[in-house]
């Protein structure tokens, strides 16, 4: 008997069609994932099987849970249904809690809404899932405050109010993609364990194959709106049946193949590196303290290499980068390009700055939305004491955007005419056009879709051949700084625990930390040998 | 949380200095000698020299403002040139038509506003949201002053439902002071209850856009139940801004309504002492007023502290 | 283009050309009095009637329309010129004293509501137009410099401000290239209200005196004038007021619709 029975799904908002035809079904205690890259509609899925979907969006099919079907009741009807025969998590756990209510309070609304039980019996059950989701009463009573809780913690509260009166389905939308790995490890266990306790259905919605192959029972894999193939993980990843699936296999662990790095040579020097914050200030007399975000760090990267460093949010991997940039001043040590120091005084120095370029994370927010590209791509020729004009300049605007794969003629454009991966191209050629020495990359793949990312991976490996590189390669992503390159740093908070040959780092990892990261991260399952 | 009441309490007593500083500058320094500015060009040179012994312009300006700031403190705020009478007891007599009708105002504001705002919100984008809406825009646009002569020609020269001006006093009893407040804070309050209820508003509906008003929903809530058991409370941290704002606005606007109505308030005893030159009168009463939207302001932040946890942890 | 921004143009642009076409043209002569005619409802001689001294009030109005939109005009451009620039340089040395000092002069200047700058400046100098533009604009400038700096501020946490840094950019480069024209727009929309707010304050100080002075025609002044005869000749309050309203009306209108118009996120859902 299956537990919930989707068929012939079909949602649009206007003229837009966002889910065609899409069937799927989840028995008791099954772990069903729905995977695909944005726009694929697997978040809409579930939202239309809440019944949470916005209000201009129509919708035909069924959505059956336990032979009911969900599209048929009334609103009030779905509200009852809502929190008690279905419980939902979220991607943003920093938002998903209400600011200016206790955590007890907000897992006990679920309870008292629903009239399951009086005060008294919701407090002890509130208590009780929180106690389950690892949340113990010494260090989170009922009176905490959602900011008082970190990420993971807060995804804990957020899956305690969703389990509360033990719902029949789960539904878990990019559960953990707002979180770092070791903490998406706990979360992926504890609802593991949870359907395991409860013999709850979970429809786990993710854009990570890795994460799903782990867990799923079945996975299913959409694409612009349409269920392309689905089936039993093991079955489905052995035969992967879809050219789609392919392609998003192969994208997930994309791997590219480097030129070898000439003799070692020092370009970049960074020596005991210290960078301190003040923190505000919560006595009148008392000095407030600084917190070291940056400790004593020191590490050396050579002409032509391409050396990664990986570690977890806050640990200090972009304030060093910031003061590799000479954005930001140090209050120890000193780092050099090139045997010069790049803060000189007071002042950053420039004749270091113009040999280091940059390329960030977020291919939406890194362009001034007003401005032309090529008025965005020659921005960096302000370092130059000559700039080049005229023809000189519409040259080399057309080589740094071939070079990245886009056609001149994209020059006279606005940003919101690229898609994001293009527009990370763009921004790929905005660092080259003064063909720097080193280039930093900060998370510079990481808001990208698998596919989109595989390109600019083998953009990156194809740049490196003609260009010869040097590039600083900041992630989180373990695995795309396995491939792309030959050194890793591995920091943790504000020190570099280990470094060395990025083979050798991920094959014999020395330090407890290096290990944790590794098994904690996710990982695809080895078929392409099956 | 003391920590964090202690610190506002500190910028207000570092806001009333400054404020002090600025309003004696321009009283006592802008002018030249306030003496002769006081009496007009065809002062007799002794009368000048009498006032200025009787003002204490001979002392050194710092002393001066010393002088002025201490007295005020103990409540002595001098003695007006023109009535010849403690300006303490002048203002007090004046402040108790003045605070009363800013307050009645300000009630009737956030009475008439906070369901409006509510209302439109919950039903956004449908009829009774743009009647709502309509209304407040209209709202906006009317002069308070206006409205206040049109509410006299209706309710008390038409329908004589109101004196058309003028204060009972207090001594007739609560009721009747209040029946003669009451056309002036309608005035004053319906112009700031139609910016009130747009903040209120557009505060919710920024919220609703929220992911934990999802998560409320995701549990079970209906909207009108996420509504008021998620929003309201969020959405009170601008409402409270504007109201303590709008204070401010309700005090000046008082001024210009006591016109309208005849009240005898503090704006009435500013005109008299501009047009008559009394300096004192007129210091003593901007100080007054300032000293008034500066308090309500940190009365403002130490309610946002009640409201969020987030600023009582923060110190 | 939304009917309200429509609708708002409409109005505005109405009170913006009677206010042109006074310099050349009126009716009569706005100030000529002409007492056996006074006190006339509206009829086909006197558009908008006559008040109490027989001027025709139609003229009055046009006349008014200049004094009101000259004062709220520059009290804005008091506004802006001083407020923008400081907000800028707040957001620019976010955290750092100057930020603190600029920020708290704000909210100092905040404490002194315009009527009650117009007081202090009149106790002193006497009243008049300008003095209410002064009083206004200076009560402009924290409203420009907070919703500068707010605006600023989000922009400079953005990445191609920081791409902007790491090309060598100064803070005073970069605020007048990337910050200033991003947070145009937001300005505008503040400009058009703050325009309407002005309007209705110069009404306010002129009403009970402390605004424009006679012979300079004002709306406020107009509704001073018409406060004692409002039970025999109410239709010299209500033109006035109507005229003041609809103004108001027609810039808030346009504010709004700007704000819908010039917002990008709103523009794609509606596209």
């Amino acid at each position: 008997m299956t537990l919930l029975e989707i068929t012939d799904l079909t949602l649009s908002i206007g003229a837009l069609k966002i889910l065609d035809r899409v069937s799927l079904s989840i028995a008791p205690g099954e772990i069903v994932a729905v995977t695909g890259e944005s726009g694929s509609g697997k978040s809409m899925t579930a939202l239309a099987a809440m019944r949470l979907l916005p209000e201009r969006a129509k919708v035909a099919g069924h959505v059956m849970l336990e032979g009911r079907d969900l599209l048929a009741q009334s609103e009030a009807a779905m509200c009852a249904v809502r929190g008690r025969e279905i419980g939902m998590v979220f991607q943003e756990p920093m938002t998903a809690l209400n600011p200016v209510r206790t955590i007890g309070d907000q897992v006990m609304e679920t309870i008292l809404i629903h009239g399951a039980m009086d005060r008294d019996a919701a407090r002890a059950r509130a208590r009780e899932v929180l106690e389950r989701v690892g949340l113990p009463e010494d260090r989170f009573p009922l009176s905490r405050f959602p900011h008082e809780l970190s990420g993971g913690q807060r995804q804990r509260v957020v899956i305690a109010m969703a389990i509360a009166l033990r719902p029949k389905l789960l539904i878990a939308d990019e559960p953990t993609t707002a979180l770092d790995v070791t903490t998406q490890a706990q979360i992926l266990d504890l609802l593991k364990g949870l359907v395991q306790d409860y013999g709850m259905g979970l429809m786990m919605i993710t854009h990570d194959l890795a994460v799903v192959s782990d867990m799923a029972d079945r996975i299913v894999v959409m694409r612009r709106g349409e269920v392309v193939e689905q089936g039993a993980t093991r079955q489905l990843f052995a035969r992967m049946h879809h050219p789609y699936t392919r392609m998003l296999f192969e994208a997930s662990g994309h791997r590219v193949t480097l030129p070898a790095p000439p003799p070692p040579a020092p370009l970049l020097e960074v020596r005991g590196a210290v960078r301190d914050y003040r923190l505000p200030r919560r006595h009148l007399m008392r000095d407030p303290g600084v917190h070291r975000a940056v400790n004593a760090v020191s590490f050396t990267l050579n002409r032509g290499e391409r050396l990664g460093l990986v570690g977890e949010s806050g640990c200090g991997k972009s304030t060093l980068t910031r003061a590799i940039l000479g954005l930001e001043p140090l209050q120890g040590g000193e780092i050099l390009l090139d045997g010069q120091p790049v803060w000189s005084g007071h002042r950053p120095n420039l004749a270091v700055r113009r040999r280091m370029q940059v390329v960030f994370q977020d291919p939406f927010g890194s362009f001034n939305p007003r401005h032309r590209v090529e008025r965005l791509v020659t921005e960096p020729f302000h370092l130059l004491d000559s700039p080049p004009r005229g023809a000189a300049r519409r040259e080399a605007v057309a080589e740094a955007l071939t070079a990245v794969g886009l056609q001149p003629g994209d020059a006279g454009k606005y940003i919101h005419e690229f898609s994001g991966g293009q527009r990370q191209r763009i921004a790929i050629a905005r660092a080259l056009i003064i063909r720097p020495e080193l280039i930093l990359f900060d998370e510079a793949v990481s808001a990208l879709d698998v596919s989109v990312r595989a390109q600019i991976l083998d953009l990156l490996a194809e740049l490196c051949a003609a260009y010869q590189l040097s590039y600083l390669f900041i992630s989180h992503d373990l695995s795309v700084v396995r491939t792309v390159t030959d050194r890793v740093l591995v920091m943790k908070a504000g020190e570099i625990v280990e470094q060395g040959e990025t083979a050798r780092v991920f094959a014999e990892p020395q330090h407890g930390y290096t290990r944790a990261l590794l098994a904690a991260a996710p990982t695809l399952p080895e078929v392409g040998a099956a | 949380m003391l920590r964090y009441s202690l610190k506002r309490l500190l910028s207000l007593i570092l806001s009333l200095a400054v404020a002090s500083l600025v309003i004696f500058f321009v009283i006592e320094v802008a002018p030249g000698d306030p003496a002769s500015f006081m009496l007009g060009i065809n002062a007799q040179p002794d009368t000048v020299a009498a006032l200025r012994a009787e003002l204490g312009l001979d002392v050194p300006k710092a002393e001066r403002y010393l002088a002025w700031v201490g007295g005020m403190v103990t409540g002595d705020f001098g003695t007006s040139y023109t009535y010849r009478t403690p300006v303490a007891r002048m203002i007090a007599d004046r402040l108790w038509v003045s605070l009363p009708l800013a307050l009645y105002a300000l009630m009737l504001s956030t009475l008439i506003a906070c369901p409006a705002g509510i209302y439109a919100a919950a039903r956004r984008g449908r009829p009774g949201d743009a009647v709502v809406m309509g209304a407040t825009q209209l709202g906006v646009a009317v002069p308070n002053f206006w409205f206040a002569m049109m509410l006299v020609l209706v309710f008390a020269i038409n329908l004589r439902w109101f004196g058309a001006g003028g204060f009972a006093g207090w001594d007739k009893g609560l009721l009747t002071g209040l029946h003669s407040l009451t056309l002036p804070a309608i005035a004053l309050a319906l112009p700031q209850a139609a910016i009130l209820a747009r903040v209120m508003r557009s505060a919710l509906l920024d919220i609703l856009g929220e992911d934990f008003m999802r998560t409320a929903r995701a549990k079970g809530l209906s909207r009108r139940q996420a509504l008021w058991r998620h929003a309201v409370r969020n959405a009170l941290i601008p409402v409270l801004t504007i109201i303590g704002l709008q204070f401010s606005f309700l005090l000046a606007g008082a001024i210009i309504i006591e016109q309208v109505f005849y009240l005898p308030g503090l704006g009435r005893l500013v005109f008299q002492a501009i047009s008559a030159r009394d300096l004192i009168v007129v210091e003593s009463v901007v100080m007054l007023l300032v000293f008034a939207v500066i308090t309500v302001n940190f009365m403002v932040d130490l309610a946002y502290a009640l409201v969020d946890p987030r600023l009582r942890a923060r110190t | 283009m939304s009917r309200n921004l429509a609708l708002g143009a409409i109005l505005s642009s109405l009170v913006v050309l009677a206010a042109l076409t006074s310099f050349v043209w009126t009716p009569y002569d706005h100030a000529a009095m002409n007492i056996p005619d006074k006190l006339q409802t509206p009829n086909a001689t006197h558009w908008f009637g006559t008040d109490h001294f027989g001027r025709d009030m139609f003229s009055m109005i046009m006349v008014g329309a200049r004094t009101s939109i000259a004062v709220a005009l520059l009290a804005v451009g008091i506004g802006m010129a001083l407020g923008v620039p400081l907000g800028l340089a707040a957001a620019a040395r976010k955290g750092t004293w100057a930020d603190e000092l600029i920020m708290r002069g704000n909210d100092l200047v905040f404490a002194f509501p315009s009527l009650v700058i117009a007081i202090l400046i009149t106790a002193v100098f006497g009243p008049g137009a300008v003095n209410a533009i002064i009083a206004i604009g200076i009560f402009n400038i924290p409203v420009f410099a907070r919703i500068t700096r707010g605006a600023a501020l989000s922009l400079w946490e953005r990445e191609f401000i920081m791409a902007a840094r790491v090309a060598g950019k100064g803070a005073a480069r970069i605020s007048a290239e990337h910050i200033l024209p991003n947070v145009l727009n937001l300005l505008i929309v503040q400009g058009t209200i703050q325009f309407s707010l002005g309007i209705l304050a110069e009404a306010g100080l002129s009403y009970v005196g402390l605004g424009a002075q006679p012979p300079l025609p004002s709306w406020g002044r107009m509704l001073a004038d018409a406060q004692t005869m409002v039970s025999f000749a109410p239709h010299m309050a209500l033109i006035p007021g109507v005229a003041i309203i609809l103004t108001v009306l027609g810039l808030n209108l346009m504010g709004d619709g700007l704000r819908d118009w010039l917002d990008p996120r709103l523009r794609v859902t509606r596209g």
